[in-house]
């Protein structure tokens, strides 16, 4: 049993930014054994340059491979991880990744350590902190000798660690045989914008739960407008109808990098601080001194929304 | 058509979590438990397959403190039946766990599909679905939003980074991980809920021998470090304001 994998992400042939920050930190850890990435797709192989910081590639072409799905994917890491045997495998826990990893897991009968933000080793052994709890709690567990699967949040780690060209040894491994496939690729969606595209505003102004209901809204909205920005919002706002689809920020919205970003009332689960870490100026309103939220914000307010944004909208409003 | 929904209770996140005095969990006395918000959408994307396509719809949970209410508000939502699975959970239930001892109930009954929520805020060893379909041997899917069946098959929308989303056909049986169903999550008045205590009933189901499953050792819990990177503005309400207003200007957002 020997060397790390990383599991490669790639949507039409190109590689995912969370690819190199897994391959980046596992370098940085020098766990011992050869670092392996592992990547499957079709007509991907010019991707292999790129992954110069891996000591070697397992490229696995097929066109049944030419777009993710979560059973194909699975079964054929799966059967190269039975014959190979890697000690730890590393996942990024982006949205295939949420398949791929408990779907190793229970396949391949090892044990799996999710939500990870920061991976150390220790004594043959590595310790993985999971943030858990919406980003509140942080967790830290023992993989025994290194052993197992960690799936890793986007953003955890810095990808320029992880790229570095070079010519990793590049191993070609046909696509097993595996029958009829129970899902099928249909088509890549591009999204909507809807009634704005909040990825090109200079300034958002963001909601998240703590407005404890839809009525709230336009105390947020008005700061929004009062700086001429947009209103946008964390994922459960969007769940519960209170704002379109085309307003949310985070994993399952948009990434946004405006020049000021306002959070209001987001604790700051990974989802959300994946969409808006990269914005210039990032001020954050919470009541919870904790909240994972003041990990990215340049400026931190640990105070009631409602005893704020009132004043602040009144100061910034221009005169009538 | 039948569809089986695993759901359960994880603590309210708008609480104060206080860890245990051993350090490695949550203090079971500190927190309130409420409805895993992604089983939530699950259960709402099931009511609406059922309400277009007349499937019959079966929440499932494994036996906790609480439960009951959970079961008896999904039956009051219009689910059709309500399943608490009983055993000996006392070192607690993680997600392997779960899918063993749910897997073994569920391939004992109908299941066209099985939806669950895409996580829940307390699953470090992963998600579910993906375990227990593991358990099932059926195909699976997280990040699932849209949810349409077309014969013996489903076409889902699976979410990725950006608002891109794949389109994929997936044949029946399989579990999905629901991300948001096609509309919020529907509204039930207390009253029904206490009319349903009275009046509908959960069945019970004694779990087999809680099988053994890959885990690994919490050696610590912690919050993170209050205010991480950010520099905090103290002060009163006011002085707050008065100190926002004056980094708006020096960055040149306000004149």
């Amino acid at each position: 049993m020997s060397g790390v994998w990383v599991i490669a992400e790639q949507l039409e042939g190109k590689l995912s930014e969370v690819t190199f920050e897994l391959l980046g930190r596992v370098r940085e850890l020098a766990l011992g054994g050869r670092v392996v990435v592992v990547l499957l797709g079709h007509g991907i192989k010019e991707l292999t340059p790129e992954l110069g910081a891996a000591d070697s590639v397992i490229l696995v072409e097929d066109e049944t491979l030419a777009n993710y799905t979560p059973e194909i994917y699975r079964r054929v890491i799966a059967e190269l991880a039975r014959a190979r045997n890697p000690r730890l495998i590393m996942v990024a826990n982006t949205s295939m990744g949420m398949d791929l990893a408990p779907g190793l897991s229970g396949e391949l009968g090892i044990p799996l350590v999710a939500y990870c933000k920061d991976l150390r080793a220790e004594d043959g052994q590595v310790v993985a902190v999971s943030q858990l709890y919406g980003g509140k709690i942080l967790v830290e567990s023992i993989l025994e000798g290194g052993k197992g699967l960690v799936s890793v949040l986007a953003g955890a780690f810095r990808a320029d660690a992880g790229k570095k060209a070079g010519t990793p040894q590049v191993e070609t491994v046909a696509c097993p045989a595996l029958g009829t496939p129970r899902i099928c690729f249909k088509s890549l969606l591009r999204p909507q914008t809807g009634d704005l595209d909040i990825t090109k505003e200079n300034i958002l102004v963001s909601v998240g739960r703590g407005i404890q209901s839809q009525d709230n809204i336009p105390i947020v909205e008005e700061l929004a407008k009062a700086l001429g920005g947009a209103l946008t919002a964390s994922r459960p706002i969007v769940d519960n109808g209170w704002l379109p689809k085309s307003r949310q920020v985070g994993k399952s919205g948009m990434t946004v990098k405006p020049k000021l970003y306002i959070a209001v009332g987001i604790s700051g689960a990974p989802e959300h601080i994946e969409g808006m870490r990269d914005a210039e100026l990032i001020i954050a309103i919470n009541p919870d001194v904790g909240a994972p939220i003041f990990d990215v914000a340049h400026y931190g307010v640990a105070a009631d929304l409602f005893d704020i944004l009132p004043v602040l909208t009144e100061k910034i409003r221009p005169p009538q | 058509m039948e569809i089986v929904v695993p759901v359960k209770q994880v603590p309210d996140l708008v609480e104060e979590l206080v860890i245990a005095p051993d350090g490695t969990r949550l203090d079971p006395d500190s927190i309130k438990l409420k409805l895993n918000e992604f089983d939530e959408y699950a259960i709402e994307e099931a009511l609406l397959l059922k309400d277009a396509h007349r499937a019959k719809v079966t929440v499932i949970a494994i036996d906790a403190e609480g439960v009951d209410e959970i079961l008896f508000t999904a039956l009051a939502k219009g689910t059709d039946r309500a399943i608490k699975v009983t055993g000996d959970f006392s070192d607690g239930v993680d997600s392997h766990t779960a899918a063993a001892v749910l897997g073994e109930v569920i391939k004992g009954m109908p299941h066209d599909l099985v939806l669950t929520g895409v996580q829940a805020a307390d699953d470090r060893d992963g998600q579910l679905g993906p375990l227990l379909a593991c358990a099932l041997k059926v195909p699976h899917v997280s990040v699932v939003t849209g949810v349409h069946l077309v014969g013996n098959r489903v076409t889902i929308n699976q979410e990725y980074a950006g608002g891109v989303v794949a389109e994929m056909e997936v044949d029946l049986p399989a579990v999905l991980g629901i991300q948001a169903a096609e509309k919020p999550p529907r509204y039930v008045p207390v009253s029904k809920v206490r009319q349903a205590t009275k009046t509908a009933k959960v069945d019970e189901v004694a779990a087999s021998a809680v099988p053994a499953v890959p885990s690994t050792l919490v050696r610590r819990m912690f919050k993170g470090e209050s205010g991480g990177k950010a520099e905090m503005i103290e002060g009163t309400a006011e002085e707050q304001v008065e100190r926002i207003l004056a980094i708006l200007r020096e960055r040149g957002f306000l004149k």
